[in-house]
């Protein structure tokens, strides 16, 4: 038997859990869905166990207080669940869970979205290299663990998470042998206006840099990680000089180093906006290929919303508010009186978006980047497909990503193309001379995660089977 | 500026593609159009099944020498003969086997009932549970998603023009055809119309009218595993076909429903489909239960009435042909499309086409 509530919300990050809990207060019976065991999402994340008297961070009190909302709230909270499946039927949603090794099912009258996003490696020789982490990723082990990446670390992206994931390694007693980012001191300089919207959050950053600058860390602005070096475990970090387009330019340097977090901004994880029905439209300003939407999350789809990262990232300042704007506007659709609420909060959500893009602008990835994945570079891990075999394959003709991944199977392995796809999107635009906007990641399918045969299969006897007549003679 | 060819070719699918080639050795000049990429319809999305026990049996000439094509097409298209085991797990379908079987063997298809010691022999990791199985050694698969890679190679080594991300939105009757398409104004003195499920709306451009539908298959793959089966297993209704590739991974179809239309994009998996079709995968191979399932798709699949092909000249309007719709069209796709090339080029075809003027309610096959 499926349970039918008002609103189903699939993520419970910053902008899911407050989407749930605007449509709760509303009277609406709703089920916040997410693959973590407690909300919070991957910005708030909750502690293990052990470590939950360790001192608080901006982030643990922001997620602890996310979390006491929820447990004092109306709110049923489905944690360690996967949606595999979504499909509209005529009044409503069905979702397809994998929970504890069985799939079930959820029907909902309305369906918010907030999936999150991911985060994007630019691929360069040794990236897959063990000791080499996520930027993203590396947060995850600290605020769940308070675990290093490694004794000495070399720290390397874009953006503002670059200077975060140093500053949280010292403050955590490792040793950051190095920064490495692609952003020049004059790219922050002219981020200046949009990040005064925020003033808090232009603090703790300029807190992050003077602390790796007093602690004499060395902050190489406009370079990029070329090369990791190291059998089976990271040893050294090669880096170059950038131009303005962050191409490459100079001689490579290197510092010694056994592990490396590395990332380039993040995707927005758009597949289960796609199985849901929304076209998907470029935006770069907001992170690349997103799910079309309108005001307060609505979209073209009857009953469906998104909000948060997963819609453009703006961050999680932006994507708390956004939650709150998209719950209510899904209370609306099933016959709430919300917007006078929603007028109130949009200008508080004007600002947080604009120093959220901001720094989305600064993390973004300019062109010169790609060319630091060189013809032996893995692109595909699932595949172990190279940068060379990929671009053979373009150079044959396959001008779309699905096309690519017809021929070469990558995006068919386990991650879906997670990993691979917008660098692979990248090097075909590149080769073709075509924008990016004309080459959209390949086709999204289910399952969203994988799920087991036996799970989908479940219990059942032969005689069960819904076997349709045999087809013609 | 427009652009003149011999024929226009709108659809790149196998049997457009097999088509233009054959064309093309003849000593025309064609163009190939796709709305998408070359190969990315049914042609490239099926299971890949080359399987005679699962032919019709009026079309079994055709689909024997659909195998000698792919046979020979080899290792760019992933062929592998493989045999083939066909299994029934009631006394129905036992009855079911045996009597389709005995009709497809006297139509040339080189099948036999194998004992349970033989199939437990060579397939030692199938259920237990089997009544009775039937045996092709003809029987293998093609890896499908490689159709658009590999005729895009031979479509560039033979020098035939082509457009991927083209659709047609209009056809004019000029001397020949003047083809609106998204790259621009194409001329051409005949046509052929082979887009598949999209048929219907590309023969409305011409205002005919053919009777085309569209089913929406369904195929599955798993993650790599370890050697589970060496055959291609089916199942005598049809609803299950399975194969292990040289990765190891497992793919899964039969035909299962999927939703959608061809004119609304790529088509849903249905999780109602996708559930008992792997239900009966796992039944028939237990060790399946421990693999997941990565990607799950559909297909749409052109059919007419009688579900028969459409191969000849297109009704009502001169210079222009069709050719489609065909039952297993993956396995007859590149002969058949020969056969239209020499229909269109003035030769006798070696086996007859099938009539797109026909009588669809009346069985004139």
């Amino acid at each position: 038997m499926t349970e039918h509530v008002d609103i189903a919300v699939i993520g419970a990050g910053p902008a899911g859990a407050n989407a749930a809990l605007a449509a709760s207060r509303h009277g609406l019976s709703v089920t916040l869905l997410d693959e973590q065991s407690k909300p919070g999402g991957q910005v708030w994340r909750a502690r293990s166990a052990a470590i939950l008297d360790a001192p608080s961070t901006p982030e643990s009190a922001a997620g602890g207080a996310l979390r006491q909302r929820l447990q004092n709230s109306a709110v049923a909270r489905l944690g360690d669940t996967r949606v595999w499946q979504i499909e509209r039927t005529e009044d409503g949603w069905v979702l397809h869970l994998l929970r504890q090794g069985r799939v079930e099912q959820r029907r909902a009258r309305a369906l918010v979205i907030a999936t999150g996003a991911r985060e994007f490696v630019q691929p360069v020789p040794g990236w897959t290299t063990p000791g080499v982490l996520g930027l993203a990723g590396a947060t995850a082990l600290f605020k769940q663990d308070l675990t290093l990446p490694g004794q000495r670390t070399v720290v390397s992206g874009t953006g503002p998470l670059v200077f975060f994931v140093a500053a949280e390694i010292r403050r955590l007693g490792g040793e950051v042998a190095g920064v490495i980012t692609p952003n020049g001191r004059g790219d922050w300089l002219r981020a200046l206006p949009a990040m005064l919207s925020r003033p808090d959050l232009l603090l703790r950053g300029a807190r992050w840099v003077a602390d790796l600058m007093l602690a004499g860390v060395p902050i190489h602005w406009r370079h990029a990680v070329s090369t990791v070096a190291g059998d089976g475990r990271v040893a050294a970090v090669g880096f170059r000089p950038l131009d303005a387009d962050w191409s490459p330019v100079g001689a490579e340097r290197g510092i010694a180093a056994d592990s490396l977090c590395l990332g380039n901004g993040l995707i927005p994880a758009v597949e289960a906006a796609e199985l849901a029905g929304v076209a998907l439209e470029h935006r770069p300003e907001l992170g690349g290929w997103l799910p079309r939407r309108g005001a307060d999350g609505e979209t073209e789809v009857p009953g469906l919303f998104l909000c948060g990262d997963g819609a453009g990232i703006r961050g999680a300042a932006a994507a708390e508010i956004d939650g709150r704007l998209t719950g209510l506007r899904a209370a609306q659709h099933l016959g709430a009186e919300t917007a006078s609420e929603r007028a109130a909060l949009r200008p508080r959500y004007a600002r947080a978006a604009r120093f959220g893009m901001a720094m989305t602008a600064l993390s973004m990835p300019r062109k010169g980047l790609a060319e630091l994945t060189t013809p032996d570079t893995i692109v595909c891990r699932c595949e172990s497909l190279t940068g060379g075999v990929i671009a053979a394959e373009i150079a044959a003709g396959a001008g779309s990503t699905n096309a690519v991944k017809s021929g070469l199977r990558a995006g068919m392995g386990a991650c879906g193309g997670k990993f691979c796809q917008t660098a692979v999107a990248r090097m075909i635009a590149a080769a073709e001379d075509r924008a990016e906007a004309e080459v959209p990641p390949p086709t999204a399918r289910p399952p969203l995660r994988p799920v087991p045969v036996s799970a989908l299969a479940g219990e059942f006897d032969y005689s069960d089977l819904p076997i349709p007549k045999p087809a013609p003679l | 500026m427009s652009q003149e060819f011999d024929i226009a070719v709108i659809g790149g699918g196998i049997m457009g593609c097999a088509t233009a080639l054959r064309l093309s050795e003849g000593g025309m000049r064609p163009i190939v159009l796709d709305q998408g990429d070359l190969g990315q319809g049914a042609s490239g999305v099926n299971a890949g099944t080359l399987s005679l026990q699962i032919k019709r049996v009026k079309l079994m000439p055709y689909a024997l020498k659909g195998h000698h094509a792919w046979e020979a097409m080899g290792e760019a298209v992933g062929f592998h003969k493989t045999g083939g085991y066909t299994l029934a797990f009631t006394e129905r379908e036992a009855g079911l086997l045996h009597e389709r079987q005995a009709l497809k063997a006297g139509a040339g298809a080189p099948i036999s009932f194998v004992s349970e010691r033989e199939l437990r022999a060579a397939e030692p990791m199938l259920t237990r549970k089997v009544l009775a199985a039937s045996h092709c050694p003809e029987d293998g698969y093609a890896n499908s998603s490689l159709t658009g890679q590999y005729y895009r190679g031979r479509l560039r080594d033979q020098g035939i023009a082509y457009r991927e991300r083209c659709p047609v939105t209009a056809i004019d009757r000029d001397v020949g055809f003047a083809l609106t398409t998204a790259g621009g104004p194409i001329r051409a003195r005949r046509l052929l119309l082979a887009a598949g499920a999209w048929l219907k709306p590309v023969a409305a451009l011409l205002g005919v009218d053919l009777p085309v539908r569209a089913r929406i298959n369904t195929v599955s793959v798993t993650e790599r595993m370890p050697p589970l089966t060496a055959s291609v297993i089916g199942h005598a209704t049809g609803l299950l076909t399975m194969k292990q590739k040289p990765n190891g991974t497992v793919l899964v179809g039969g035909g299962w429903q999927g939703r959608g239309t061809p004119q609304a994009g790529r088509g849903q998996v249905s999780a109602d489909s996708v559930m008992p079709n792997l239900a009966l995968a796992q039944y028939a191979l237990p060790a399946l239960a421990r693999a997941r399932v990565l990607r799950s798709w559909t297909g749409f699949e052109a059919n007419v009435p009688d579900f028969y092909p459409l191969a000849g000249a297109l009704p009502g309007v001169e210079d222009a042909f069709v050719l489609g719709c065909v039952r297993g069209g993956y396995t007859i796709g590149p002969y058949i499309g020969g056969l239209m090339g020499d229909f269109i080029l003035g030769r006798e075809p070696e086996l007859p086409l099938f009539d797109p003027a026909r009588d669809f309610n009346e069985d004139t096959i």
